[in-house]
């Protein structure tokens, strides 16, 4: 069975195609709102159009449009690296994405342990989310995580997965792991903030300084190039010949090495404070205790039980 | 003198930021701090060359966070700050 029948290739083409066009559309999106503008400009994310709402207006922005479509595109990628699995691989694909998994699943195993191997998915969601939202700077369409609103999402999706688990325990001991050194409680809760903080701003500041360096580097080249072509006429001093390749050099650090960096990073500190808010040695301690507990109730009942049956007797 | 106040919004915004941009000393020496050991480290054990990188890029990426904080004060003053005070200035005046 080499040959792939005529079905398997067609669901092949459009999976294929669901990857590319949501970039595709996002592109001519981009390409039709610019507004034309003079010279260089450094903005954010362009606001497509606001949804009225009661508290305060719902604005759609570039950010979410772009992170939405970096959503669609992975799952038909996903969609695509699963099809047509087989128990004795057949395909490359197959190969590539048993990889994935296996890769994901000893990542979790050594930094989080055999308890969150449930963890798996979300993270390796989060790592090729990251990782393709910022590389989307490559297509020239405005990266969803140079929006600081995205990357606090996820951190504070981050932030609710530490308390959880960290109330897994019960209120009573959530309450007593600020108070470590009793002294410094204040400051326990000001890191526990601090957390979701310092992981949005991290990521966010990194992509963004990428393309904003990236942007002032092409003026300076741009400018660079005028002044050494002054003594030519003008239409042929305005041709900005230092733009081209230099810049490329600065994209495959800030676009290609650091998102990459980046998404790495956002994952390993998602999985190093979960599984460090987890406290497991004490979790089973308090459900050893539960347990006999009730063994232990069990057990009360079963005796005056028997004592009852034994008066019953005489 | 609605230029001059106006020049002076600009200047202080962009000296502000400059200033906030000292940070970078910081997470420089540290960054370098942590790659001269683990270069060491590297050179004393090679065979664990794969979980030394990992770590380094790990806490460089936490060392960096403070001058990052700084850059995004930075990028506010140049960009956001500037705006905003010149359209408060503008309402006071009326």
């Amino acid at each position: 069975m080499s040959k792939k029948s005529r079905g398997f290739v067609a669901v092949d083409i459009l999976y294929i195609l669901g990857m590319i066009l949501p970039i595709l559309a996002v592109i001519v999106l981009k390409i039709l709102t610019t507004p034309p503008s003079e010279g260089v400009s450094i903005t954010g994310a362009l606001i497509y159009f606001t949804i009225p709402m009661p508290i305060q207006d719902l604005p759609i922005t570039e950010a979410q449009v772009n992170s939405a479509a970096v959503i669609i595109s992975i799952f038909f990628l996903c969609l695509y690296m699963t099809h047509g699995l087989k128990e004795i691989p057949e395909l490359k694909r197959q190969h590539i994405a048993e990889m994935i998994v296996e890769k994901a699943e000893a990542m979790i195993k050594d930094n989080m342990g055999d308890y969150f191997m449930g963890f798996t998915p979300f993270i390796a969601a989060m790592l090729a989310l990251s990782a393709f939202s910022s590389l989307m700077s490559l297509f020239g369409v405005f990266p969803p995580t140079s929006d600081l609103n995205i990357v606090a999402g996820w951190a504070i999706l981050v932030f609710a997965l530490i308390t959880y688990y960290k109330f897994k325990c019960g209120p009573i001991n959530y309450a007593k792991s600020f108070a470590d050194p009793p002294l410094l409680a204040p400051l326990n809760v000001i890191s526990e903030i601090a957390t979701p903080v310092s992981m949005a701003l991290r990521h966010y500041g990194n992509i963004m300084s990428g393309t904003v360096i990236g942007v002032l580097v092409a003026t300076a080249l741009q400018g660079l190039s005028h002044m050494a072509l002054s003594w030519a006429p003008e239409f042929i001093a305005n041709i900005p010949f230092l733009r081209v390749g230099i810049p490329a050099v600065l994209s495959i650090y800030f676009d290609v090495f650091s998102s990459i960096l980046q998404a790495y990073i956002f994952a390993m500190l998602t999985m190093l404070y979960v599984s460090g808010a987890f406290n497991i040695d004490l979790y089973e301690k308090i459900r050893e205790k539960k347990r006999l507990a009730k063994e232990g109730k069990t057990e009360k009942k079963s005796k005056k039980d028997k004592n009852k049956e034994i008066l019953e007797e005489k | 003198m609605l230029e001059l106040a106006i020049g002076i919004i600009l200047g202080c915004c962009a000296l502000g930021a400059g200033m906030a941009m000292i940070a970078g000393i910081g997470p420089g020496i540290g960054e370098g701090n942590a790659v001269a050991r683990a270069c060491e480290a590297i050179g004393r054990q090679p065979e664990a060359k794969g979980s030394i990188t990992s770590t380094l890029f790990i806490g460089c990426a936490i060392a960096e966070t403070t001058g990052l904080y700084a850059l995004v004060i930075a990028i506010l003053l140049i960009f956001v700050a500037p705006n905003r005070l010149v359209d408060i200035l503008m309402s006071t005046i009326g």
